[in-house]
């Protein structure tokens, strides 16, 4: 009686000390250009070499513009972190995706595009949304910069075994409520710590019925609530999928894949460490108040009053209301925002363009809004173009820009300027994740879209109906 | 090999927030280095400096009443991004150790990959300390590794921490992974060759 983490993780230890620490094998390890180079330099000063280079992948993609691409990059650090990754991979003779390669993007979003990402693997990346890939069947965690160096030197890491939550969502969810909404609800209800020390499965049947897109939104914001990573059981979504993409088995390995991969689930009388229930017709479009994901109400509702908060959250609390600028009680409804921005690689891809047009098709962007659009890789900005879906967004006064993590974190010039509100639907609330200064507010697709419309935080399904 | 860590005495600094990221930790912007040098002067930048970096006189670093080697911090410290950036920042401003009632998962292997001990204590623990050490700002603790304790030595409580064996070991030795895992290279191999 195993769980689906336990079934994979088992497969790939190697060895057992004597107090429990697990040397665990990965099979694949993506590098971004932020926190890697540190680990190639020790890697050069051990005199190592990547032990297995066939199973990394490396693809720069935090500090990239989303504009003009096939120049140069300006900010000459930036270009330095970029260049120092392209050197390392040639040194050591593994796959580079580099900007304008078709196969560039966010890894998060490349990964799992490409088959490279299969259910029944372990993946790790120097980067804690890498819980993303966990949507395939993987076990797939962020790990710090010595890790990465582990990794290459030796294609293992040392690992504590996490303990095994189930967060089941029963019911349907309710039109208009997208991935993201479900994912920041389950965040509120956990809190943003509340997940720590575990790995998650989601289950139930509000998490069946959703596309693999959909999966990727929630397993990627996993590592919000604390949790080491997300998974989801392979299943018909995941293998349909996975079919014909450029890294995934083919022919009789293939079926030999797809056999395997039906055996990757939590067997009925398996034991959680916790168990988790939601209900999907709970689930509202979601918003962000303050400066964590937590930190999250339906759109309908108010801002907490301090006197609802626990003794010792109250000073982080107020702290970051100042820093919102909200006042307890507030409704977010009605809040004038200056910045949307739809991307990175929690809703950057194709299926987040698609009902980001949805909503914006036949309306204007309203004027005193700055709208970045990023796809979150090339392929994804061919689909968009190949849907049409940029037509529409053009005539709704939107411009699309080329893909990379962009205004998630602002390490290139996509910065939202302080005091600025940004609806945004990457991951993180934190103070200055935008730009020192920014306010942000997360939250799905829809409502960026109608936020991006109507100049205000906009309950998006008040305008689907009309 | 790191440097060792057994047995350390301090005076503290106080962060008494909560969910610390590591985006306050070290903002992104500062994450285009290629090496691990220099992330001490820029830890906390955004609560430390204001925009033209004139510090902050209210933060905690930017006074004098509170100095030392142990960094004190409210639940669930660490959260958010795995960069490593952080640790490196708050072991080269000279911090050996972190205390707190909860570590996010990435923060705490980080800090112990890089000779910077998380010690988590109870809820309780944590309160009286931050008590002890607002009203006496040279309230001093010692934090022994081989035997797992950490005292205040204000009220004179002892708690005993947790840390699993093997990370303990590399701490106390200032051993790292690889040196272990390189040696460990013929059971990599086999366990390949196994699932061929």
């Amino acid at each position: 009686m195993k769980t689906l983490f336990d079934k994979i993780w088992e497969k790939h230890v190697v060895d057992t000390l004597s107090d429990g620490t697990i040397q665990l094998y990965i099979d694949r390890l993506y590098c971004h250009e932020v926190t890697s180079p540190q680990a190639f330099a020790g890697l050069k000063e051990r005199g190592l070499k990547p032990f297995r280079p066939e199973r990394v992948t490396c693809i720069p993609d935090h500090n990239i513009p989303t504009l003009n691409q096939d120049r140069p990059i300006e900010d000459p650090v930036s270009k330095k972190q970029v260049d120092t990754l392209e050197q390392h991979a040639k040194d050591f003779g593994l796959t580079y995706y580099g900007l304008r390669h078709p196969k560039n993007g966010i890894i998060h979003v490349v990964g799992p595009e490409n088959g490279l990402t299969q259910p029944g693997m372990t993946l790790v990346c120097g980067d804690s949304h890498t819980s993303t890939h966990g949507a395939l069947g993987a076990i797939a965690f962020g790990i710090g910069t010595s890790e990465v160096e582990m990794t290459l030197a030796t294609q293992c890491l040392m690992q504590r075994k996490p303990k095994n939550m189930r967060i089941t969502i029963d019911g349907k969810r309710k039109p208009g409520v997208t991935a993201k909404d479900i994912a920041l609800y389950i965040i509120r209800k956990m809190t943003t710590g509340g997940a720590t020390g575990y790995f998650v499965e989601y289950a139930g049947e509000a998490i069946r019925h959703t596309t693999m897109e959909d999966r990727l939104t929630i397993c990627n914001l996993s590592i919000e609530m604390g949790a080491r990573g997300g998974m989801i059981a392979p299943d018909q979504v995941t293998i349909d999928y996975l079919k014909g993409r450029e890294f995934a088995p083919r022919g009789k390995a293939w079926e030999r894949a797809v056999a395997y991969w039906k055996t990757l689930h939590s067997d009925d009388n398996a034991v959680f460490d916790k168990e988790v229930v939601f209900h999907a017709e709970d689930i509202e479009p979601m918003v962000t108040y303050g400066t964590n994901p937590g930190m999250g109400l339906g759109i309908r509702e108010q801002i907490p009053t301090l006197e609802s908060i626990d003794e010792t959250g109250r000073i982080s609390f107020s702290k970051a209301l100042d820093y919102m600028g909200f006042q307890p009680g507030d409704s977010m409804k009605g809040k004038k925002i200056d910045y949307v921005f739809l991307g990175s690689c929690t809703n950057g891809r194709i299926e987040d363009f698609r009902a980001f047009a949805s909503l914006v098709e036949g309306k204007k962007k309203a004027a005193h809004v700055t709208a970045w659009l990023v796809p979150g890789s090339w392929m994804v900005e061919k689909q968009i173009k190949a849907e049409g879906i940029d037509k529409i967004l053009t005539e709704a006064g939107f411009q699309l820009r080329q893909p990379g993590c962009s205004a998630c974190l602002a390490m290139n010039d996509d910065k939202v300027p302080a005091g600025k509100y940004a609806v945004s639907t990457s991951n993180r609330n934190f103070e200055g994740r935008q730009g020192p200064g920014a306010r942000t507010i997360l939250a799905g697709p829809l409502v960026a879209a109608a936020a991006a419309v109507t100049g205000v935080i906009t309950d998006p399904r008040d305008l689907l109906n009309e | 090999m790191k440097e060792k860590f057994t047995l350390l005495t301090s005076t503290c600094v106080p962060l008494p927030l909560e969910n610390v990221d590591t985006d306050q930790i070290i903002p992104a912007r500062f994450l285009k280095a290629t090496t691990k040098e220099g992330f001490g002067n820029k830890l906390f930048r955004d609560w430390r400096y204001d925009k033209e970096d004139i510090p902050n006189p209210d933060f905690v670093l930017n006074q004098n009443t509170y100095k030392g080697h142990i960094l004190v911090a409210g639940k669930n410290f660490g959260s958010g991004s795995s960069r490593e950036h952080a640790a490196w920042a708050i072991a080269s401003y000279g911090f050996r150790a972190v205390v707190s009632s909860f570590f996010a998962d990435i923060f705490k292997n980080n800090s112990m990959n890089n000779g910077l001990l998380p010690v988590v204590v109870s809820p309780e623990f944590l309160a009286e300390l931050f008590a002890s050490l607002e009203k006496n700002p040279a309230t001093t603790v010692t934090i022994d590794l081989p035997n797992q304790t950490i005292t205040n030595n204000e009220t004179h409580r002892t708690a005993s921490f947790e840390i699993n064996p093997y990370k303990k070991n590399c701490l106390v030795n200032g051993l790292d992974d690889i040196d272990y895992l390189l040696a460990n290279k013929s059971k990599i191999e086999e366990y390949e060759k196994a699932q061929l």
